[in-house]
């Protein structure tokens, strides 16, 4: 299916990151799995660059990249997640969750190819400056801002308090 | 049924990378894996809402690349606090395998 307008650089980034996503969920090693991952969102943060989103991609790769793979690797680290478990690392309902992730993939699929007609079309190339986004954040996206401010404020609250060593209580 | 658009292209490959993550986060053992599974999920959503403002009538209006930035950020604390839990859980019961985590009592 060549599609016109469509550059080879897509193809090339999808197949990167959809390799990196397969990986990321089918790797033994827990660690390898956490770099997998890495390289799945340094291919999404590809393609938003490729979109134009210049910003949406830079914000993908400093908090994607930057910090949530490196608490994945943490996490792992802390947990002894590394050691892969004697009876498989799959659960043992396995066989239900890919017939309902490939059902879910068929649904999404079967939608998106028969929906040509509905689905808008624009080519103009959106011209979108850091200084826009920055205006639209103070003026029309302050309250969402806002509450994203207090929301990240109590999540790292909570994540100290949740994770936080408490004297007497571990075994 | 023709050839695909660009923006079929890119849903697409969303919900490849979706089914992908979903399956990941129905079928591991590891909780840590399941949560790389849902943040697969929420960035093919951030792909689309992305694809959605480059190929709508009105990209001026920044709406998808906003919806985007504010799920990265809403994202990013799920994973701290996610991974917090983790955490806590694993000392209680030495193990982060969901399948022997089947009581609520600490």
């Amino acid at each position: 299916m060549q599609v016109p307008g469509m550059t080879i650089v897509f193809y090339l980034i999808a197949v990167i990151t959809v390799a990196g996503a397969l990986a990321a969920m089918l790797l033994r090693n827990t660690v390898h799995c956490a770099l997998a991952l890495t390289v799945a969102f340094a291919g999404l943060a590809v393609q938003f660059l490729e979109l134009d989103a210049q910003f949406a991609g830079f914000a993908q790769i400093l908090v994607y990249i930057g910090a949530v793979a490196i608490l994945v690797v943490f996490a792992i680290l802390l947990t002894r997640g590394s050691e892969t478990p004697k009876q498989g690392v799959f659960s043992r309902t396995w066989l239900a969750g890919l017939v309902i992730a490939a059902m879910v993939f068929a649904v999404l699929g079967w939608a998106v190819l028969n929906s040509t007609s509905a689905l808008p079309s624009e080519t103009a190339k959106p011209s979108v400056n850091v200084l826009e986004i920055g205006n639209a954040l103070m003026g029309r996206y302050v309250l969402p801002l806002e509450i994203v401010a207090v929301l990240l404020t109590s999540a790292l609250i909570g994540a100290v308090i949740v994770a936080r060593h408490e004297k007497g209580s571990a075994k | 049924m023709g050839p695909i658009t660009p923006l079929q292209g890119y849903l697409l490959l969303a919900a490849v990378i979706f089914a992908v993550g979903l399956a990941g986060a129905l079928t591991r053992r590891n909780a840590i894996l399941v949560l790389i599974g849902i943040e697969l999920m929420l960035n093919a959503a951030n792909l689309n809402l992305i694809a959605f403002w480059r190929y709508g009538p009105h990209p001026e209006a920044l709406t998808g690349m906003m919806f985007a930035i504010f799920s990265i950020a809403v994202a990013a604390a799920e994973a701290a606090v996610g991974l917090g839990l983790v955490i806590h859980i694993y000392r209680f019961t030495q193990t982060t395998d969901l399948d022997q985590m089947n009581r609520m009592k600490g």
